[in-house]
């Protein structure tokens, strides 16, 4: 007989400032993350657009926008990169789904910090409002990356000024937002999971959104240190970054009115732009990690409750997600083998890297292997799952030319290095938060989202997408260098120009395809078909409550678990899954 | 379903190897000495990487179609996991990755660990907002000094380096705007940079190398066939990044010693 | 729409989709939301969970003070092109400290340190014997409330005028922010340092305010605790960087 308990929940909060503005609840937090996350990507996307007409068409005049000049077009690709890695990737996923069910899935009524998380949010808001300031001031064209004395100098060239020091900003105050996000999923792991919830019985997604946060928690602070040495250098003229002795000389269009190289560009001395190098890639690449992750866990969700089979080699997916975050903080010189750092850290740095393969390997083998001798349901959210994984193998398997020093002579700063990440954090981590919104969808909302509109919009953006990214290799091994707003120039790209125009063909297509599943998710919500409390039959924690969770999520309760994450299939068992919560009658994992 | 994901799947992988194996586009032919090595354990690299993506891109698609749930007929092997299996694909994975890696280490090390040989060809690159300028040092083997202050870009070749024609090093210096070699002997190429980040990209020699303003970094390569070769800039520097680029002329060493001296003889 | 209901009720387990025979899920007794069973807030669990989140949240702290270090010995040991010569110097010029000043902080913050640890057992205390003063009737003396926080505040505002002075001595001897990498060095550091104390004399007043706000005695000691934690790490951080500045000139 299941235990009843009364027990004071949190009281709701009334009036709709608290309820949807300024809330508390973990659940309305993670959404307002989505929704700003949403917002972001159709940007992002838009400016990814932009670029890639530009590229086919350089000099056709565009609506609104008129004649792309060549600092628009960097303006670009700076925004869309900064846009997509910070307010997509490490925003989505984590800030988004991690709030929203990290609480319910471990058993607990919310996060440890409320109001920590509430003003997580707001910061993040704050930082993107910041950077969308750029943009009307002239935004920054050096780069996601921001390389000094580029992005150090504020005569290097157009948007450099003002838009640079709003886009530092921006990016500090995502640093503190996200550690303050990750202070709570740490805490909230560790010290708030229901009795019975061993941290060995988490869902895999559990332990990606710990996993991260401790690789944000980490990694975010020296970006902030980074950021901070930058402003000084810009604005304060001290030099960490800047050598002595530069001469701007050479771009004779910009500033208007020429450069006169007695002014302040003398007074820097002695600074290392490779300093800058190692502090950003040192966050730079566990970065990239943030935004994995959760994605890998997700999809491992995913794998085991559509095939109906618990995950394969749950032990070695814990401490393969383990591995990748620590090996992750040891391999940030394999962006800066041409740099000018030594051969010998080079060396180092390429063995850790591929190192850090091995682990990536053996979760694709164990998601593999859990749909073996499976029995794979083909909803939206599996479908999704499915493409992470062949995405993660595509985009993984370019890794170790990348990570060879020697390979990367002729790899370094071409299309092929945009054509491997983007495979992985543009495609398979998009996969991720796509499967999680089908999945999640009917317990958020209490509708299920269309089948058909997803499964159009799964082929679609598959195709697409590999359409798009697979061919970036060859133009890499052609010699295409990257970031570069014309190809009209360097002769020897002009062979190339046909393969660029079918990617940007595949690059509208695919883009058009977004908008069934913006219509899909909006219409659902609304239309979509009544969603039960566990339409998938699934396992964890979120499936035993009400749909939508109540503010506390278990109504007055806290479950006690007794199982595993993914008992599918138990032989024996009256039904194929049995949920964590489920008295202990069957054999307990 | 089943049916149409496998398809997709592995007409993905088909198309995607296709051109790999086709080499429709493809490294430029290699005209350096170090070229072949390189390309050498390119082509390793990539048909163990192109196994593995075959096998697992195969796999994937197969398994998701043979297993898909067909009611009563479908049985699912309830397990989780196999050890024995972990601990094997691990130690394999690991193998193949480190030893890959381990191969080509020699190649970078002959590349990178060693400076140039003596008698190599002195060539000091240098990269500004937006082009490159090549000084050779002369009959003395001494770059004359440069100044920050005297640099001017609009003036081209002597002034675009800044060089004090003060110093009597900076005599016999002759500025360029294309790179001349003389074919089969190694240079001895010092890159440096006068405002932000570039770097010197000549696909045809395996080449790439970063020019970071305030350092002076020096790097070797041997060219073994004579022809023009493209130089691109590959490190976002400005506005100007997409048409910062150059040109490598490899001659014989009569026409380079040709040209050197008459580029010496414009300067009296 | 995720409603936001407020329960307070006994609820019946409800059944499941695709159920049919299976015994009802278990649901356990309270946790995770800080409340014991009979409902009143379990302060005990909010205490270890906030020393927990501040365990957690000085990490990022101190990864940003391992950047700075970092930068400073690379930069300290880096040699910079001279353009004159084409060859590489070392140009590291030791900063003039004034570190008889610098040591009269130190001890000011070491002090203010004592401070506070007495005002975080004061109020431990006060935690502790509050539900036997709730008891009418039982009294247990007027205790004496030295004002241990107020006199750590005011010690940490000491500090911070003490830090400013210094800054005006180093200025007066002709290191300014941008005189030279170790003098950018000596502010950033210091004012880095700065600025996280006066995050913690924020806080402060902040627990200040709450007493005056009548708040239960065992919420305001959580705030004090984490407080005073937290303003140890300040003070060892502070000696840390003295050290690191005086030592690797």
């Amino acid at each position: 007989m299941a235990s009843t308990e009364i027990v004071h929940a949190h009281a709701a909060p009334q009036g709709f400032i608290r309820k949807y503005i300024f809330s508390l609840d973990h659940k309305i937090i993670g959404l307002q993350y989505y929704f700003l996350a949403l917002i972001a990507v159709f940007l992002g996307m838009g400016l990814s657009l932009l670029m890639r007409i530009h590229l086919i068409w350089p000099t056709a005049s565009l609506p609104i926008f008129g004649d792309i000049k060549p600092e628009t077009y960097l303006m670009f690709v700076t925004m869309h990169g900064t846009i997509m890695v910070f307010f997509v990737l490490t925003t989505a996923p984590q800030g988004g789904f991690g709030n929203y069910f990290l609480p319910i899935q471990i058993g607990a009524p919310d996060m440890a910090f409320p109001t920590l998380n509430m003003l997580s949010f707001w910061t993040t808001f704050v930082a993107f409002v910041v950077l969308i300031a750029a943009f009307f001031v002239g935004a920054p064209l050096h780069g996601w990356t921001g390389y000094a004395p580029l992005s150090a100098v504020p005569s290097s060239g157009p948007g450099e000024g003002l838009g640079a020091d709003l886009w530092i900003t921006s990016i500090a105050l995502f640093c503190a937002a996200s550690l303050m996000g990750a202070l709570n999923f740490i805490t909230t792991t560790l010290d708030m999971r229901a009795k019975g919830m061993s941290m060995m019985r988490m869902p895999l997604t559990c332990w990606a959104w710990f996993i991260t946060a401790i690789l944000g928690l980490l990694a975010f602070g020296v970006l902030a240190a980074g950021g901070i040495l930058l402003l000084m250098d810009r604005n304060l003229g001290t030099s960490f970054f800047v050598p002595g002795g530069l001469n701007f000389t050479g771009q004779t269009s910009f500033p208007p009115g020429g450069f006169s190289p007695s002014t302040d560009l003398v007074k820097h001395n002695g600074g290392s732009p490779l300093l800058w190098q190692h502090l950003f890639w040192f966050f730079g690449h566990p970065e990239v990690y943030i935004a994995i992750v959760p994605g890998m866990g997700v999809a491992s969700q995913l794998l085991s409750t559509f095939s109906r089979k618990p995950i394969f080699g749950y032990r070695a997916m814990v401490y393969a997600m383990l591995a990748i975050g620590i090996l992750g903080f040891v391999v940030w010189g394999h962006h800066m083998f041409m740099s000018g750092m030594s051969p010998y850290s080079a060396f180092a740095f390429s063995i850790m890297t591929m190192a850090i393969g091995v682990p990536s390997a053996i979760k694709t083998f164990n998601w593999i292997g859990t749909i073996y001798k499976g029995r794979v349901r083909f909803h939206t959210p599996m479908l999704f799952a499915i493409g992470f994984v062949s995405l993660f193998v595509s985009g993984g398997l370019s890794g170790p030319f990348l990570a060879q020093p020697v390979i990367d002579i002729p790899l370094h700063d071409t299309a092929y290095v945009p054509g491997h990440f983007h495979l992985i954090m543009g495609v398979a981590a998009i996969f991720g938060i796509f499967a999680a919104t089908y999945y999640w969808f009917p317990k958020m909302f209490g509708h299920m989202m269309n089948e058909t509109l997803g499964r159009w919009h799964f082929f679609i953006t598959l195709v697409g997408t590999y359409s798009i990214f697979m061919p970036m290799h060859y133009l890499g091994m052609a010699g295409q260098p990257r970031r570069y707003s014309q190809l009209t120039e360097v002769a020897y790209l002009h062979p190339l120009i046909p393969l660029n125009r079918f990617i940007t063909y595949a690059a509208i297509v695919t883009i058009a395809g977004q908008f069934i599943f913006l219509f899909n998710l909006f219409w659902s919500m609304a239309k979509g078909k009544k969603a039960a409390d566990n339409p998938w039959e699934a396992t964890t924690l979120e499936w035993t409550t009400a749909t939508p969770p109540p503010h506390d999520n278990f109504g007055g309760r806290t479950p006690v678990v007794n199982h595993g994450p993914y008992e599918y299939s138990v032989p024996g068992a009256p039904r194929d899954y049995i949920m964590q919560n489920d008295p202990a009658t069957a054999p307990v994992h | 379903m089943g049916l149409a994901l496998l398809a997709i799947i592995w007409l993905i992988t088909f198309f995607s190897t296709y051109f790999f194996v086709a080499k429709t586009w493809w490294l430029p032919v290699g005209a350096s000495a170090a070229a072949p090595w390189i390309d050498h354990q390119f082509a390793l690299t990539y048909v163990l990487m192109g196994i593995v993506f075959v096998a697992a891109q195969g796999s994937l698609g197969l398994f998701v179609w043979q297993y898909r749930d067909r009611g009563s007929a479908s049985q699912v092997h309830y397990s989780h996991g196999n050890t024995t299996l972990e601990v094997l694909w691990t130690v394999l994975t690991g193998v193949l990755f480190i030893g890959l890696n381990l191969m080509g280490s020699s190649v970078w090390a002959s590349e990178r660990f060693e400076p140039a040989g003596p008698g190599a060809v002195q060539v000091e690159a240098s990269g500004l907002q937006f082009a490159w300028y090549f000084r050779y040092p002369g009959a003395d083997g001494k770059y004359g000094r440069t100044k920050p202050e005297l640099m001017d870009a609009s003036a081209g070749g002597e002034a675009a380096v800044g060089l004090d024609t003060g110093d009597a090093a900076s005599k016999d210096d002759v500025v360029s705007g294309t790179m001349y070699l003389p074919v089969n002997r190694e240079v001895d190429l010092a890159l440096r940079a006068q405002d932000v980040i570039h770097s010197l990209f000549i696909p045809a020699m395996r080449f790439k190398q970063d020019a970071v303003p305030g350092l002076i970094i020096h790097m070797h390569f041997k060219p073994v066939q004579t022809g023009d070769y493209e130089i691109a800039c590959a490190e976002l520097c400005g506005l100007g990044h997409y048409k910062m680029h150059g040109m490598l002329k490899v001659v014989s060493q009569e026409e380079f010693d040709k040209w050197l001296a008459s580029k010496e003889a414009e300067k009296q | 729409m995720a409603t936001l209901s407020s329960t307070v009720s006994v609820k019946v387990p409800q059944t499941r989709q695709g159920g049919g025979g299976s015994t009802p899920p278990t649901f356990g007794g309270g946790g995770g939301d800080g409340r014991g069973g009979n409902g009143s807030p379990d302060y005990g669990e909010r205490l270890r969970r906030a020393r927990l989140g501040l365990a957690v949240g000085l990490t990022p702290v101190i990864m940003l003070f391992v950047s700075f270090t970092s930068a400073y010995i690379v930069r300290q040991g880096l040699p910079t092109l001279d353009l004159r010569t084409n060859t590489y110097v070392h140009d590291w010029l030791p900063v003039n400290l004034p570190w008889v000043l610098l040591l009269i902080n130190t001890v000011i913050l070491v002090v203010s340190s004592v401070t506070m640890e007495l005002a975080r057992r004061q109020i431990t205390r006060q935690a502790a014997l509050a539900p036997v003063t709730s008891i009418p009737g039982v009294s247990l003396g007027e205790e004496k409330k030295f004002p241990w926080l107020g006199i750590t505040v005011v010690l940490g505002l000491g500090f911070l005028t003490g830090q400013w002075m210094a800054w005006r001595e180093l200025a007066a001897r002709g290191f300014y922010v941008a005189t030279s990498a170790s003098s950018s060095f000596v502010y950033l550091l210091t004012a880095m340092h700065a600025i996280h104390l006066a995050g913690g004399i924020l806080a402060l007043l902040y627990s200040a305010v709450t007493s005056l706000l009548r708040k239960p005695v065992e919420a305001r000691r959580i705030v004090v605790d984490i407080t005073a934690w937290y303003w140890h790490f300040m003070a060892l951080l502070w000696i840390y960087i003295f050290a690191l500045l005086e030592i690797a000139r």
